[in-house]
């Protein structure tokens, strides 16, 4: 495939250990910075204000829909245009359990996990023989199905049809545990975090594994990763399984963040905003899973984050009068917002193909050599 | 029986639809081995350039191949400008390419026009084909463009200087530029066929399904159902692919009742899926044979 070249840059040094690798360090800069930013996320609900904490909440579970999915792509190479699908499963199945079957709303997550995963390994199947753009393609055709088989009549009285799910009806909010006496929307964000936390690290311990090292092979050279004895259906399917997994458990956490779901939230363009993040948070490079939540988060508002650009540079440089009023450039602006994202795309395939990860991975190379 | 029978004309009639993208879908195939997602979009801006052209006051048989000119030199521009400097990248940054064009479109189409639903009118007329109550004018007129296109195209690549040098370029990129065959500018040609053949495609379905920046996600995605089921390397495959992903649709409609009427994209899927898993060459395409 032609994704080897920069997917072994992407992972090359920590994914390869030889037996007489020195042990890690403790404390590195990779673990420095990873404290620094969870001790930054810990911190959050304590300085911010409510809807702050909420866009929180909701990068964080991008995050993990980036993360479910660079495991399928940057990890085994195989490609999802689909991914909507079992993000809406994992959703569907929080809300469906909460709802009609009354489960604690914590419990569901794990499930929701589970259920994906059979969805995702049951795909698989088929997936199993497709490379590249027809795998692409059979996964293009799931997301393009799914709102459709959502809102199926006969699955109704579970789904709800096109109207979807309201969550906790009762309540009105998410219930907190333990009877702790803290906000609703800060407690759903501490969840959020835990679950992100223990997916990621679960996550890079998959990659660090035996079984990750078998999959990245796969990645890398299909055909002699055959010929050392590594099956490529079994290890194919189980990535596109946890891939599915991961992103299922981001989709209950989207449920219970959300309190709703609705078939229309899971669209093809929903699929295309997970990728999008993934390869601006760098294909294969796990980390930049929290950057791409970033871009997913914001991307969809591109528009408005231009025009505040415009705006600023027009004030700077003196020719703030020259624009038509404020308010009717931002429409103009919203009305073009699919061309500004389709070419911010675009430069970033041509200037940075490998993400903010790659990026990354330049200037500390590049300090380096200054140093040295 | 009747009650089929009827089902199988009125599906060719709707397959001729997804025909005509299978055939624009197949045509980027050959030239550039990835399926391209924006195709269905380029294709509604070509309606729209169409229809923008009948607004001020040409008549359809000049606005018709004046489009498809525009169409073929815009394919052309787009190959040159955004995929000649990646055309040695991975599949995924083609696909992200591909995904910002269709992006790019569809918010351009709404700025330029709006999104409110236009009509097109059709230039075969309204009405019953021959006192047919299956069949309309339009369909009827559909039908033979596409076969015609088909006859067009098959003539162009056997018989022409330029259809061989287009086929031995796809087929073996390195040889034939020792035997001094630009394979760039084929590469950009095929864009340009490709684009023109969407654009009618798209200027056909717009008389049927209106016009609006929304229309062809799901018509693409019956394209490229017809596209894999003919086999991905051979027109006359996708052609007969769009016309019998169009008779599936209209028999599941028919006999599965309210269920079938639901789940015409999920059929898509399953259809795509089914091809891929038995016979993932398709029906007339060549098998795709990996040297190691």
């Amino acid at each position: 495939m032609d994704t080897v070249e920069t997917n072994t840059q992407a992972s090359g040094p920590t994914a390869y250990q030889p037996a007489y690798a020195p042990k890690a360090k403790l404390v590195s800069l990779g673990n420095v910075v990873t404290l620094l930013v969870l001790a930054v996320l810990i911190a959050i609900p304590m300085f911010s204000k409510s809807f702050f904490v909420f866009q929180m909440t909701q990068l964080l579970v991008f995050a993990t829909a980036v993360l479910g999915l660079n495991l399928l792509t940057g990890i085994n190479g195989q490609f999802s245009l689909g991914h909507s699908a079992f993000y809406a499963i994992g959703a569907y199945t929080c809300a469906i359990l909460v709802e009609l079957g009354g489960v604690n709303y914590m419990l569901t997550i794990p499930i929701a996990g589970v259920v994906a995963f059979v969805f995702g390994f049951l795909f698989a199947f088929p997936a199993l023989r497709l490379e590249g753009v027809y795998l692409a393609l059979a996964t293009f055709a799931l997301a393009v199905a799914t709102p459709q088989l959502l809102k199926l009549h006969a699955l109704e009285n579970w789904t709800g049809g096109v109207q979807g799910i309201v969550m906790f009806q009762e309540t009105f909010d998410v219930p907190v545990p333990f009877g702790m006496s803290m906000d609703p929307g800060t407690w759903t964000f501490y969840l959020t975090l835990i679950v992100f936390s223990i997916v990621y690290v679960l996550a890079l311990a998959l990659v660090k594994s035996r079984t990750g090292r078998a999959m990245m092979a796969i990645r890398d050279n299909p055909i002699a990763a055959r010929s050392m004895g590594i099956s490529l259906p079994y290890y194919k399917a189980t990535a596109f399984g946890v891939s599915a997994l991961v992103t299922g458990i981001a989709g209950a956490l989207n449920a219970i963040v959300i309190k709703f779901v609705a078939p229309d939230s899971f669209t093809f363009i929903f699929a295309v905003l997970i990728l999008v993040g993934m390869v601006i948070g760098g294909v294969g490079w796990l980390q930049g899973c929290l950057i791409g939540g970033l871009a997913m988060l914001y991307f969809p508002n591109i528009a408005e984050v231009f025009d505040d650009i415009v705006l600023w540079f027009a004030n700077i440089a003196g020719f703030a009068d020259a624009l038509p009023s404020s308010n009717e450039m931002q429409q103009q602006f919203i009305r073009l917002s699919g061309v500004i994202y389709g070419v911010i795309l675009i430069l970033i395939i041509y200037l940075a193909p490998s993400g903010a990860g790659g990026l990354l991975r330049a200037i500390v190379g590049r300090v380096k050599r200054l140093v040295s | 029986m009747e009650l089929f029978l009827h089902q199988v004309v009125s599906g060719i009639s709707t397959g001729a639809i997804y025909a005509c993208m299978a055939l624009s879908v197949v045509m980027i195939y050959q030239a550039i081995h990835h399926l391209n997602f924006a195709q269905g979009e380029m294709a509604m801006f070509s309606t729209y350039i169409a229809w923008q052209l009948m607004a001020w006051g040409l008549l359809w048989w000049l606005a018709f191949p004046l489009a498809v000119i525009i169409s073929f030199f815009g394919g052309f521009a787009i190959e040159r400008a955004v995929f000649k400097p990646i055309h040695n990248a991975p599949v995924l940054s083609h696909i992200v390419v591909f995904i910002a064009l269709f992006s790019i479109f569809n918010s351009m189409a709404g700025f330029i026009w709006d999104f409110t639903i236009k009509s097109v009118a059709s230039p075969f007329g309204e009405g019953p084909f021959m006192g047919s109550t299956l069949l309309g004018k339009h369909q009827a007129g559909m039908i033979v463009v596409t076969v015609l296109m088909l006859v067009v195209l098959w003539a162009f690549f056997q018989f022409t200087r330029v259809g061989l040098a287009m086929r031995a370029a796809a087929v073996n990129p390195e040889s034939a530029r020792l035997v001094g065959i630009r394979v760039e500018t084929m590469t950009a040609l095929g864009w340009g066929m490709a684009s023109a053949i969407g654009a009618v495609a798209g200027i056909l379905i717009a008389p049927v399904v209106f016009l609006e920046p929304n229309m062809m996600l799901s018509i693409l995605l019956y394209g490229f159902a017809g596209a894999v089921l003919g086999g991905l390397t051979s027109p006359l495959g996708a052609v007969i692919g769009g016309f019998l992903v169009g008779i599936v649709e209209n028999l599941a409609g028919t006999y599965l009742g309210d269920i079938g009427a639901e789940l015409k994209l999920s059929i898509a899927l399953a259809l795509i899926i089914i091809v891929l898993v038995v016979k993932p060459e398709g029906l007339l395409g060549r098998k795709i044979v990996q040297r190691v």
